[in-house]
């Protein structure tokens, strides 16, 4: 368990500066093939709301995300800065955790917003060693986004 | 005030010039609450199986007018402004819940489901002392209701005794479009808002604007989800305020048409496409079709997406765009699925919709010197007639042809 939760923040940290760093096209690495990563909101959670503002079911999804990022989106350049929180094991027999986070965004123009509070609500799986998101549901406090969320969470 | 700057502010003659001062001044904010949100027109408010049961509500807006949406005791829908007539609170300050009836927190002005003020607490006074004047009477008082009309369990409202039928003002083809669309019973899937950082008529133009949705989404371009060269139209409502733009399914193998230019990237291969996979719900081979209703409302269909978006004005530049995802009660588990996964082009972390999300602060911020300034709205040409190219402005016109009705300008 505190070997655990010890990977966890790790894996969370790599995560985290996966995304901050830039480093995209790693960030479909931390999950399983066939992943879920969802990104809803708190009320739509509670509501029973299935759909979120980005769905992805396959690690390919992910892997598309960030092609068309890359390759068709048109944003202002922007990054991310995650805070992330000490992970909890909320079913340590089916390796289901949740970890707060903060995630401060930077634009080109300087100007800082805390962008997002929420949650990770996680299912984990041991593959070949390495511990990966079977499902990462981003679960943000608030369903109302400043104009557009470009980079994954 | 000079002749040249009179000259330079004056209402533009024709629909193509629109000044960027009525995307800037505060006092046109506030003249669009009265004569716009308040007028002649349809406000969407919500979908009729969000409030089910009896005693059920919703908070809302028109325009910047908050305002409750309730399930009454015989089954109706009941609106009205959700203002205490007392100090002016809010009656209800969350978005929705169930209710026999609602009392103010500020001091227990009690209304009931419609909105008519029932009690006001002490008002006898306590202890023989206080309380209201003898000639109050509550059954004097009630709080601004709205008129509703509903469209296969979609609900509009309106603050105008002038507005028309909903059919009428919609006209037949933008009415058939939503009809079609809500052929089915609507459930929401899911609820997001998106701050833009714009005037709220930017996004309203940007509904109707057929011409840049394949120039500016590359996605929408690349994988042949929406290209002028693909058939369809936008058809305009007789009065300008209400539009339908279709865009079919592709019929050629091969299309040339954007060669060379940013839209297209033929390298864009995506790893898992099941995504694009599209099911022909309606028999129709659309692929695209966007929907709006004068002054806030749009309603599209991209494949299998079925979504809403409210637009509320919350500042001069400032607009929360409501999201509302939307299925059918007898949506098959795969069909749902699609929609889950096709509403990455969708929303604020849309494929599409986020480029929607940023444009209209670019606007924003390139015109910011330039009040007097327009907006040049040619393609297509300078009426509001319907066409069969969605390479025109057409229905931007349209749009601007109610305004400068309802506004006087």
């Amino acid at each position: 368990m505190t070997d655990l939760l010890t990977r966890l923040m790790q894996l969370n940290a790599d995560y985290a500066a996966t995304i901050d760093d830039d480093r995209l096209e790693a960030w479909p690495d931390f999950f399983v093939a066939d992943c879920l990563y969802k990104i809803t909101s708190a009320d739509n959670l509670r509501d029973g709301n299935e759909a979120g503002i980005v769905y992805a079911d396959s690690r390919a999804m992910l892997a598309d995300r960030v092609l068309a990022l890359r390759r068709a989106n048109i944003y202002e350049r922007q990054t991310y800065r995650h805070i992330v929180g000490l992970p909890r094991m909320i079913d340590p027999a089916a390796l289901r955790a949740e970890t707060p986070f903060l995630v401060v965004r930077t634009m080109r123009d300087g100007r800082m917003d805390l962008f997002v509070a929420g949650r990770y609500l996680d299912r984990l799986h041991e593959d070949a060693g390495a511990l990966r998101f079977r499902e990462r549901i981003v679960v943000c406090d608030s369903a109302r986004f400043d104009t557009l969320v470009a980079i994954p969470l | 005030m000079d002749q040249a700057y009179q000259a330079a502010t004056a209402a533009p003659a024709d629909l193509t010039r629109v000044p960027f001062h009525w995307y800037q001044d505060p006092a046109l904010l506030r003249q669009e609450q009265t004569d716009i949100f308040e007028g002649p027109v349809w406000n969407y408010l919500c979908i009729e199986s969000e409030i089910p049961t009896v005693g059920d509500w919703r908070t809302t807006f028109v325009g910047r007018m908050p305002v409750v949406v309730v399930r009454t005791e015989d089954a109706s829908i009941a609106a009205f402004e959700n203002r205490c007539l007392h100090r002016g609170a809010l009656i209800c300050f969350d978005n929705a819940g169930n209710s026999k009836d609602f009392t103010c927190v500020y001091h227990a002005w009690r209304y009931d489901l419609s909105g008519n003020l029932k009690s006001v607490a002490f008002g006898k006074g306590v202890n023989g002392k206080g309380g209201m004047p003898e000639t109050f009477r509550v059954q004097d008082h009630a709080t601004r209701k709205l008129r509703i009309a509903t469209l296969n369990g979609i609900v509009f409202g309106t603050l105008s005794d002038a507005t028309p039928p909903l059919e009428e003002f919609l006209g037949p083809d933008v009415l058939s479009a939503l009809r079609r669309n809500a052929s089915k019973k609507l459930l929401v899937i899911g609820r997001f808002t998106e701050v833009l950082p714009n005037n709220w008529k930017m996004y309203a133009e940007n509904v109707r604007d057929t011409y840049h949705a394949s120039l500016l989404h590359v996605f929408f371009a690349t994988f042949r989800i929406n290209r002028l060269s693909q058939g369809g139209g936008v058809t305009v409502s007789d009065n300008g305020a209400c539009h339908v733009s279709t865009t079919l399914a592709p019929t050629e193998a091969v299309d040339n048409s954007y060669s060379g230019m940013r839209s297209v990237d033929d390298e864009l291969r995506l790893s898992d496409p099941s995504m694009l996979e599209t099911i022909d719900e309606h028999g129709d081979r659309v692929r695209q079709q966007i929907i709006g209703v004068f002054p806030s409302f749009a309603m599209q269909r991209t494949n299998n997406v079925l979504a809403i978006r409210q637009f509320v004005p919350k500042g001069i530049d400032s607009t929360d765009l409501n999201w509302v995802y939307l299925g059918y009660e007898d949506d098959t588990p795969e069909l749902r699925k699609l929609r889950l996964k096709q509403l990455n082009l969708a929303g604020p972390a849309g494929f599409v919709s986020m480029e929607d999300g940023c444009i209209g602060n670019f606007v924003e911020r390139g015109s910011v010197a330039a009040p007097d300034g327009v907006t040049l709205l040619e393609m297509g040409g300078a009426g509001v007639e319907s066409q069969d190219t969605r390479a025109t402005e057409t229905a931007v016109r349209g749009f601007w042809q109610m305004w400068r009705r309802l506004m006087g300008i």
